[in-house]
């Protein structure tokens, strides 16, 4: 398997696009019925922690209690056990407060950190790939070699160097550092997509004498968006979720949303796991609603970030 | 390829920042980290010097990190036997032709959408050590159930707990395997299958001999890139436990350590992670490259 063949031109994986080709008939009725039943039994266990999530965050404190905790909430969301007592609704706003300034935060993070790599991956795939030069393999693979490496191997110079050019606990350093380390793979995804696509026009600008920066200005940008889709969506997703950089080069006060949520959650006990677990479903929503709306380009960038 | 400057200059300096800055903040950190890891750096203060390999051999000795390392074998052995599994059967019943085929996918993938830190929340509930009457999470579930007999403390459990911590990552990236599998599925050639077929061959002979061949190199590609996730595992042990001796794992021994400003124990650890990483990443590299010049 090669890396060409794990990053599908763009998009669509070979198992979207597959022709759809006659399937053998099953022997049996009951073999059929079986496999439904066993794919339906998978499907409610790969939930059961979304239906926790979704149960638990509407439940007051008041009403948890280790034999009801798997049941649905005992009464509405704005309804209390005590006038006036908190209700499902309280978990919902106490996590909001809690988690809405990083939020914020995390937007301005993972917006320009998907926009600038993918920008500059594109820039370095093209000439990769459609305007290449001497010994241009050995750069790629001195630029994919990023990708691959724990990010342990370098945190510890990174917060030295972070510390010794006194670089602020923030989301202004780890823009930085998501943006740099991103561009080996938006480079790798966009050589790839380059390579796939046929562009005579391309090639006859080229022999007509335009500079480089034209033509890709010209006639490569305009047939890049199924690319830039299919980064700024593995770029958006990686630095939303992102922990790692967060933990060693943020604190809560200016980082983003996943050590908001951390924070949150880790004082967290029986009782007001509420307030976690609805922390936890808002925290998600951004990159569940791209999964939703653009899942194909989410798996395309799967596929070709497998090793990140 | 055109000769002369003109023609490899400026695709050169398109892409020349690019170099310059995987050079300082890959290689360039990466050598740094193997720098100080070679020194007695092990507080705030600046003065160091160079001590050889003595990091190294004090860690190995160390029955901290053994142990932190023992955690890891056990995570990473039944994470990958989990994904693999589940991943398998999931593209086999979805390959042989199924109803609504896309929902399903989208069902089992999702969960990687979601970030450690979040099903973390999630999972903790889940496996709550409490049994009994005060069980929750899935405690309860087995009470309810009248399986009493199958509560336990989870991750509390004192030497397979890192079993239990290999569930949510289980239940996070087991659609991914399933995706490499099913697009190894669909592109076995049909025609492959029906000469089989034609030739008699049982449906167990058309796997042993038609199926299971071809998918092999796909199964070694999540091979490796499951254990290459598994041994960075550290958002999810965090979230899940937080950073505590019972579930410890390098890559958060290394958190503890970096947090307290032993830069050269936390270098020596990455160090050692690259190690292992590279195990995994360059024999992938390898076998990527020789399939790409195959391709030419």
């Amino acid at each position: 398997m090669t890396i060409t063949e794990e990053a599908p031109p763009i998009a669509p994986p070979r198992a979207e696009t597959a022709p759809r080709t006659p399937k053998p008939v099953h022997r049996t009725r009951m073999g059929r019925t079986l496999k439904y039943v066993l794919l339906v039994i998978f499907v409610f266990v790969v939930l059961i922690p979304v239906y926790v999530l979704i149960v638990t965050s509407f439940k007051p404190p008041a009403d948890v209690t280790a034999s009801t905790s798997w049941g649905l909430p005992v009464r509405w969301p704005w309804q209390s056990a005590t006038p006036g007592g908190p209700t499902g609704f309280d978990n919902w706003t106490g996590a909001w407060s809690a988690l809405a300034p990083s939020i914020g935060r995390t937007f301005l993070l993972a917006i320009p950190a998907a926009l600038i790599s993918s920008f500059v991956g594109a820039m370095n795939g093209f000439v990769l790939s459609r305007w290449r030069f001497p010994h241009a393999d050995i750069v790629f693979t001195f630029i994919l070699f990023g990708m691959f490496i724990p990010y342990q191997a370098i945190m510890t110079p990174l917060v030295q160097m972070k510390t010794a050019l006194g670089l602020p606990s923030d989301i202004s350093t780890l823009l930085m550092v998501h943006v740099i380390y991103g561009l080996p793979i938006c480079t790798l995804i966009f050589r790839n997509y380059y390579v796939s696509i046929p562009m005579e026009l391309m090639e006859a600008s080229r022999m007509d004498g335009a500079g480089m920066l034209r033509t890709f200005a010209s006639i490569v940008l305009p047939l890049s968006l199924p690319g830039f889709v299919v980064t700024i969506i593995w770029q958006f997703t990686n630095a939303w979720n992102d922990f790692l950089f967060a933990m060693f080069l943020s604190d809560t006060g200016g980082g983003p949303v996943s050590l908001a949520l951390n924070n949150l959650a880790q004082g967290a006990q029986l009782a007001n796991y509420g307030t976690a677990m609805a922390g936890a479903l808002i925290a998600s929503l951004p990159t569940l609603l791209v999964y939703i709306i653009l899942g194909k380009y989410f798996i395309g960038g799967l596929m070709s970030g497998s090793v990140k | 390829m055109r000769k002369g400057v003109r023609n490899w200059g400026p695709p050169l300096l398109l892409v020349s920042p690019t170099i310059l800055i995987l050079g300082i903040f890959v290689y360039g950190l990466i050598a740094a980290n193997i720098q100080v890891s070679t020194t007695n750096r092990h507080s705030l203060s600046p003065q160091s010097e160079f001590v050889g390999l003595e990091n190294y051999l004090a860690l190995l000795s160390e029955d901290r990190f053994l142990h932190s390392l023992f955690n890891l074998v056990v995570f990473t052995v039944v994470f990958i036997a989990g994904t693999m599994l589940f991943g398998f059967i999931w593209a086999w019943m979805l390959d042989k032709g199924v109803n609504a085929e896309g929902m399903f996918r989208s069902v089992f993938l999702f969960p990687m959408a979601i970030s450690f830190v979040a099903s973390g929340v999630v999972w903790r509930w889940l496996l709550n050590s409490a049994e009994g009457d005060r069980a929750s999470g899935l405690n309860r579930i087995f009470e309810t159930l009248g399986l009493g007999f199958l509560q336990n403390a989870w991750w509390n459990e004192p030497i397979w707990g890192m079993a239990a911590i290999a569930m949510p990552a289980i239940w996070q990236l087991s659609g991914y395997v399933m995706a490499l599998f099913l697009a190894g599925f669909r592109g076995i050639p049909q025609e492959l299958r029906e000469a089989a077929r034609m030739d008699g061959a049982s449906e167990w002979k058309l796997y042993r001999f038609v199926v299971f061949p071809q998918l092999s190199p796909i199964a070694l590609s999540a091979l490796i890139i499951v254990s290459h996730m598994s041994l960075k595992v550290f958002d999810l042990i965090m979230s899940v436990t937080g950073s505590i001796y019972q579930t410890e794992v390098p890559a958060t021994y290394m958190w503890v350590t970096l947090t307290s400003n032993d830069y050269a124990k936390s270098a020596t650890i990455a160090t050692i992670l690259l190690l292992l990483a590279s195990l995994f990443i360059i024999p992938y590299l390898i076998q990527t490259w020789r399939s790409e010049k195959a391709d030419r």
